[in-house]
Parts: structure tokens; sequence; C-alpha cells
């Protein structure tokens, strides 16, 4: 016998219901009514629609020549109005009757739309519809548009129109953006990419009221009082349960149309499917447990049995060259533990939850060829412990046997020396071993392998693992101290994102295990604290190194050595006298002439040093920053002024590289030289930034090093005029104090994120390399100031002793 | 018995920092932390004789300027793998005012 089946609603849920139940070829006379005046289209793809990846025809689904085929009567711009479910009819706003013998809701769910002030104004939208998606897709390049909420359709949205040209702001309440599916580290990277595509990103953010013009919509402001003028404003906060009509009619509801695992709502004969249900609690917004619910009803109407099931569910963001993924739960706890891997310079970030020894959550961003296989092993609960090692890597890593990377060490005999700073050979660390260490921590409390310079913890770790066998984890990444799990990418990462401008507020966002720190993590988070946020953060003496608190090269007999700068290894006749004068007044017992061209006074007494800095400022000196992780020389040779192959003023051109750069605090040291000529007798082929001049102009090659690694530069650009060379130099600088890790120098750091993108962002992007010289210039503002003159002035008491016993007890 | 002497005002040493006290064999150095304890040790590492009043304070640590060995201030003993100890002082604050217990000092210029 033929059933009525009527279904309000055509969205996707109610197209895979249709295509199931007509699949089947049961006999049924379908009526389908949907207020949106079109049959079933995919949704989901609006976003390629918005971007003009797509076509609208490309993304319709069940189109009417489809309905036709199948027989079901569509009432496409019908809404309907009233339902009686004793006499089983639905009334539409045209007036007809229909009849049913099965009735299924499939409304779907309404946008939110927060009910600020303006919110009803001409060109507010919300991005749910195509006729949204039309709104949208009617601005033109370089009109602005603001969009409320970073979530998947929000984005999606914001990016969809930056596609066309459009000026987009994403405002969003959170920290972080999608903070639903994506941890911190993952949002920062999307917050990162979306940049790059020109849309800015104002989290923590509260919108205030929508402002108009003549009733159209003309900006947003927060409640900070910013306005951020719009010719559309898109409003994507999330979606409700469209259930007013189920409510008005009878059906139990509650944030949706309550529903049992058949489907069935609290009306005999009425189902409910897709975005409108609530089921045990839950509402849904993602498509996969949809098309799970339109299955079951289908088979439910034919009188089969099925029940729904909730299941874990994955996101993607459709946005070209946003490429995350998540899935399952990836909140912090006590019992779970994290595999993260990272690969910054390609900006990958992929992090695994596990618990009991099974996956329950998965984000990754950047690469995300893997995601599904997680997902399939989180939704089968497979346990990860035999493949744990490997198994961030992903499937293609699974099984069969690698190439021994660490037979070479295992072969290693006992006396091989592994840590060259501290003398400790491999039979040292094995005992360690032995006696209970087993991380790199450990073997460096105990036994001070890698504890220096750090070049050998590689070497170290592998002599773990070679000895420890299966119960080492080589550690992808490691902490940055004992106070903290995190590495200091993360930390300085987490910084920036977060906008902690404190030490305790580092400490405490980033869950520091120590109440102030420690020797190793307080200088670095001095350092990426002063360089991030100059303007706000006040520079900490007693997290900074002895040198860099005194000014001063500590020796190894408690003196210290005082060494003036001389900008561009530059002096004269006054100068040299001042310091000879000073060396005899403090009983300087060495004078030594440095490789960065200028003259070091060695051995002098920490209380003698405001004073010898008061001499040596009276004649015009000031400190050489000799102790510092900042700016020490340029060196220079003479140029073409003197010499008679020079090409360019290499001393001008030092002099004023120093002027420019002296005073900024840096990861590590950094030291420049110009030669004047490919003769290169400034030796610039080895340094931090080194110029060569030519005849045509300036060589710039950057990440030299001649110290416990000696490594040519590389050539970063060719330019003809000295404003580029210290355009070019200034952003470097500055594009190494935000990025890199504390204590790696230029060429450790440039190693990491490849040469390439150090020029795509400063050679190629004029704008980016503007922005980061505009950033120096603001950081000098603040610390290019001599420390000696406000030392000497201000706080020369505490170079003394606070008492002296030895003179009482001659009394 | 105890010799409390005057060093200073508590003030005069710097939250997480040290002042060097001039004392008869081997210079002092007191310490103050962040949370103003203070404590008085003799300013010199046991490895290599560091000038402890220079190194960087955390809790109830510091840490060797020279070598970064890592010295108790409570107890003077070096921490971690390092072998080796401070002598240490009785240090108290009274009235904002560091007050250090001298009696062994001066005993040890006696011996």
């Amino acid at each position: 016998m033929t059933q009525k089946l009527v279904i309000i609603g055509a969205g996707m849920a109610a197209g895979r219901v249709l295509d199931h139940l007509t699949d089947a070829g049961g006999d049924w006379d379908i009526t389908l009514f949907n207020a949106e005046p079109r049959g079933t289209y995919n949704r989901i793809m609006l976003s390629p629609v918005l971007s003009g990846e797509k076509t609208f025809d490309e993304i319709v689904t069940h189109d009417d020549a489809w309905y036709a085929d199948k027989g079901v009567a569509t009432k496409f711009g019908v809404k309907v109005t009233e339902i009686d479910s004793a006499a089983q009819i639905v009334r539409g706003d045209d007036g007809s009757e229909t009849a049913y013998d099965k009735l299924v809701f499939a409304t779907g769910s309404n946008p939110f739309i927060i009910p600020m002030p303006g919110h009803d104004l001409d060109g507010v939208v919300a991005y749910r519809d195509l006729e949204d998606t039309e709104a949208m897709m009617a601005l033109t390049e370089g009109q602005k548009a603001v969009v409320i909420g970073g979530g998947l359709l929000g984005l999606e949205a914001a990016a969809g129109m930056a596609a066309r040209g459009v000026d987009v702001t994403v405002v969003h309440l959170m920290g972080h953006l999608m903070e639903r599916q994506l941890d911190e580290p993952a949002g920062y990277l999307l917050r990162k990419a979306l940049v790059d595509k020109g849309i800015t990103v104002k989290c923590s953010a509260n919108s205030k009221q929508i402002l108009g013009e003549n009733g159209k919509v003309k900006a947003l402001q927060l409640d900070d009082g910013t306005e951020l003028p719009c010719d559309l404003l898109c409003m994507a906060v999330g979606i409700r349960p469209s259930i007013a009509l189920a409510q008005e009619n009878g059906l139990a509801v509650g944030r949706g149309i309550h529903v049992d695992d058949q489907m069935r709502t609290s009306v005999e004969n009425i189902y409910a499917v897709g975005e409108c249900v609530e089921h045990n609690g839950d509402i849904f917004g993602l498509v996969a447990p949809l098309f799970d619910q339109a299955k079951v009803l289908a088979k439910v109407l034919q009188g089969e049995e099925a029940e729904f099931v909730n299941r874990e569910v994955s996101t993607k963001l459709k946005v070209t060259g946003c490429d995350l993924f998540s899935a399952g739960d990836f909140a912090d706890g006590d019992d779970r533990e994290d595999i993260v891997f990272r690969d910054p310079a390609r900006g990958v970030y992929k992090r695994l939850v596990l618990k009991e020894d099974k996956i329950i959550g998965a984000v990754m961003y950047g690469d995300t060829a893997d995601g599904n296989w997680f997902y399939g092993m989180i939704k089968d609960g497979t346990d990860v412990s035999e493949m744990r090692d490997t198994l961030i890597f992903g499937p293609a890593y699974q099984g069969g046997t690698a190439e021994d990377p660490l037979s070479a060490v295992a072969a290693l005999p006992d006396d091989a020396e592994i840590c060259g700073c501290n003398g400790v050979c491999k039979g040292d660390i094995v005992k360690a071993i032995n006696a209970g260490a087993t991380d790199l921590g450990a073997i460096k409390a105990t036994t001070k392998a890698s504890a220096s310079c750090g070049t050998c913890s590689g070497l170290v770790e592998q002599v773990l693992a070679v000895t420890l066998g299966d119960d080492f984890v080589m550690p992808t990444a490691e902490p940055m101290c004992g106070c903290t799990d995190l590495t200091h990418e993360d930390v300085r990462l987490l910084i920036k994102s977060k906008e902690l401008k404190s030490m305790p507020a580092v400490m405490q966002e980033l869950g520091w295990k120590t109440s102030c720190g420690c020797h190793v993590c307080r200088p670095a988070l001095n350092y990426y604290l002063l360089a991030d946020w100059p303007e706000d953060y006040i520079d900490d003496p007693q997290s900074r190194f002895i040198n860099e608190r005194k000014h001063a090269n500590i020796q190894k007999d408690g003196t210290y050595s005082v060494v003036p700068r001389m900008f561009g290894g530059m002096t004269t006749p006054d100068e040299l006298r001042a310091i000879a004068d000073a060396a005899d007044k403090y009983n300087v017992p060495t004078v030594h002439v440095t490789g960065g061209q200028r003259i070091d006074l060695l051995g002098v007494k920490g209380e003698d040093l405001p004073a010898i800095w008061k001499d040596l400022n009276d004649a015009g000196m000031v400190s050489g920053h000799a102790y510092a992780k900042g700016l020490r020389t340029v060196k220079t040779c003479v140029g073409k002024d003197h010499c008679r192959f020079g090409t360019q003023d290499s001393t001008g051109l030092g002099i004023k590289l120093e002027k420019a750069l002296w005073g900024s605090w840096t990861p590590h040291k950094v030291k420049l030289a110009v030669s004047g000529c490919p003769r290169n007798c400034a030796e610039a082929t080895c340094k931090d930034i080194g110029v060569v001049c030519v005849d045509s102009g300036y060589q710039i090659g950057v990440a030299g090093a001649a110290g416990m690694d000696v490594k040519e530069t590389e050539r970063l650009a060719d330019v003809a005029t000295e404003q580029e060379v210290m355009d070019l130099a200034t952003a470097f600088m500055q594009i190494y104090r935000e990025n890199a890790k504390y204590l790696d120098r230029p060429y450790k750091w440039v190693a990491k994120v490849g040469l390439d993108w150090v020029k795509e962002q400063i050679v190629d992007n004029v704008e980016e390399r503007n922005a980061l010289i505009e950033r120096f210039k603001i950081s000098q503002k603040i610390y290019q100031k001599d420390p000696w003159a406000e030392e000497a002035a201000d706080k020369a008491d505490q170079y003394e002793p606070i008492a002296n016993l030895v003179l009482e007890a001659a009394e | 018995m105890s010799t409390w002497t005057d060093i200073g005002p508590l003030d005069a040493v710097r939250r997480r920092g040290a002042r060097i006290i001039k004392a008869p064999g081997q210079d002092l150095a007191v310490f103050r932390t962040i949370d103003d304890q203070v404590f008085a040790l003799v300013n010199a590492c046991p490895y290599r004789q560091g000038p402890l009043s220079e190194g960087i304070v955390h809790g109830t640590l510091v840490t060797d300027p020279l070598y970064n060995w890592v010295i108790s201030l409570e107890t003077g003993e070096a921490q971690g793998a390092d072998e080796g100890r401070v002598d240490t002082f009785p240090v108290k604050v009274e009235g904002g005012r560091i007050l250090l217990d001298t009696s062994s000092i001066y005993q040890r210029q006696a011996a």
C-alpha cells in the first residue's frame, strides 16, 4: 500500500533521507516542503561558491529533474503553518492541505543573530543560505566587511570574501580562533595563515553595537570603543535548531526537537532529522552525524531495525591554504598524554591526545593527510601502545624495519667523548643511565653532558636510546627547562598569541612548575618579553646574566672587562688618550685589542665599574655591549677613502649601521662587518650580517659563523644603495629578534626556518620589511641608550659592598 | 653566643639579588629572595670560587655566574651532580634592617 510521506525542509539531511528511500524502492507518495525557494544543495560547499572556486549549480545535489524523475512533489517557497496531528494533515501558507501517514521534520537550524543594537540594519547578514552568500558575493574589491565569529563558518565567510579582494576583519570573542575544534598552538597557526591572506583577526574582542547610516550598516563598534568600518557585516556566531513549528504543534522540544534512537518525536508518526533535533542532550552542526541520522530514519520508515548512535566527529576547514583537521577530545587532563609534532618552518603542527593507550583526540594543522587514519583509530578505540613511538608520523611509518640510525652510536667505545665542553665520555653517560637517569635532563644534571653549548644533545639522546632500548622515548622537542614542559618555540608563540606581557603572566598562564623560574628560563623569558612587547614590558635586571646586569664581562677571577664602543672600528687620538688615562687610573692590568676592532680593558674591579664608565662617558664614549646578547660590533675596512681597491665607503656604511643598530637586544650576540671590496679584509663573509661592497653596489650576506661552527654567509640580496643595506640589515635584525629561540645565533635560526622564508619576508615583501623596520625603531626608542651612563648616575651604590666588617673588626 | 650586627637596610638589596659584605678573610654575600627572605653565604662558589653574589637567584637557590653550579641559599650545598658546600651564616631582618650574626666570622679570623 502506498504511504504518504511529508517532509518539511529540503536541507542536506532531508536530501539524504530521500536518497535512501528512493534507492530502496519503497512505495511512497512523497511531498517535500521547503521555505527556501529551491531543493537540496550541498550547503557546506557554499564557501567555495563564495570564494569563486565553484558555481552554485555545481553544488546542487537534487535539481527539479531529479524530483520529477523520482516522483517527489515539491512545494518550494511554501512555509508550513500548521500541523493537525490528529487528522494527520499539514497546512501550508499557500492555503494547501496535505495529508500524511508519516511526517518528517527536517527544519534545520537558524543562524543565531546577536540582538545587539543595529542587528536589523540593512547589510547585516548571517552565513546560512544562498541569499547570504549572494549578499557577500556582491561586495566588490576594496570594500570592507566585518565577520563576527571566528568559528568554522565565520572563517570560511571571511576567507571567501577575502579571496574576492574584500578587506575583511574577523572579530572573535574567545582568545583563539575555532576554540572548540583547535587548541591554542593550532589556533595561532590558523590566525597567522589568515593574516597572510590579508584578513585582519581580532581575538578576545567583544562587539558592542552595529552602527548604521540611513538604515544601512556602517561600522561595528567594539566595547573598547574601536570602530571597524564596513559595507557588510556577517554574523556567524552559531546556529540554533529551528524548533518553532514543532513547538507550536505540540512536539516535545528542548534545545532541539526531542527524538529517540529511531528519530521518533513525542508525537506518533512524526519524526525529525538533522540539525533541528536533540538526541540524548546533543544537538548537531556537522554533516556526518546528520547523514547517519538520515540513514537510520530511512530504515525506520521502511520498517527495518536501526538505531542512531552519536559518534566522534572530525572537522576540516574549507579554506584554501589553511589545512586543518580536528577530531575528538583534546582538552588537557591529568590522565591524558600528548604526542606533539611541530615543524615551524613548514607551519606544521600535529597533536594526538592519548588516554590509556588510545587516541581520544587529534588536532592537525598544515599537514592533515593522516587525519582520517587517526580519526579511524579514535572511533575504533585502537590500542596504540605498540606503535606509539612512530604514531605521529602516520600510517606510512608503521611496521617494517627502518634502518637503525643508532648503530653508529652503539658502536662507539666507552671512552669516546660525547660532550666536548664538559669532557664527558660515552662511558660516563652509560654509567649515569645505569644509575637511574632516563632522560636528557637527568643526564645533564648528573654528568653535565650537553649542559653547556648543547650541540651534543642529539648524541646524548642516542646514547640514551641505545642503552635503554624501548624504555626511552625520543622526545619530539626539549622543554625550555625544568620549570615547564613547553619548548622555547611554544613559549615564544604563546607569549605573542596570548599577549603575555610580564614574567608572572607567562609563568601563570603557561603553568610554570616553579614560583619564579630558574637561571635557564628567566633570561630567555626576559628577552622574549622585551623583544615582543618593548613598550609594555619592563626589563628585569635580576633575570639577566651577570654580564648584562653589570654591563661588563665577568672574568674567571671575578673582575670585569670594559669595552667602549668604537663605531665602525674608528677611533680618535682623544678617545685613545682617555682610554689610556682610565687604564692607568684604575690599575687595569691588561689592555687588549679585540677581534671586533676595539679596545678591551681587562681586570677592572666590580666596585670601580661606575667610576671608569663615568670617565669614558666624559670622553664621549658609550658602552660597547661587549657583554650583551645584542649588537656587538660592525667591523670595517678603510674602503675607498684610502684603499686603492675600495669600491664604496665601507667605514661610513659601517658607522651608519652601528649607529642604527647599537643598543638592541637580540636572542644571541650579533656581529656585522662591511668590506670595501671582494678581497674582504673585514671578514664580512663569516658574520651574522656581512656586507661586501662591489662596483655595482652591495652584496648582503647573512647567517655566517666563525665560532663553535665556521660557516660562510648566505646571500640575502644584492642591492644598489646604502639605504637598501640599512633597511635590509634592520629588517633582518628585527625578524631574528622576533622569531629566534634565545641563544640561537642567526645562522642556527636561519637553518631552522630556511633562508627562503627570510627572503620572502624581508626581500620580496616590502610591506613586511617596512613593518619590521618600524617595530625595530619602536624598540630602539626604548632600548637604545647607554647603560653605563644610567648605571653610573643612578645605581652606582649597588656596585659597592653593603657593609665592611673588616673595618669593624679592626676597631 | 650570637653577635647580631646591623649590615644595612633590607631595601639596599634588590629582590632576587645580592650584595657583598666585606669580611675578614673572605667576602660574604647577603641574598634577598622574591619573598624577602635573607641569607648570608661565603661569596665564593666551591668550584673555582665564582662570586655567588653575581648569580641569578631563583627560589632559595643561586646559580654560580661562572659555571652554573646551583647552590642552596639555605644550606650552602651544591645541587644536582655537583658536590661541594659553602659556609652559611645566620642572618635575619628586624625593623627593615638586615642583622648578621658575626660571632663565627670573628672567631674565624681569630683562629
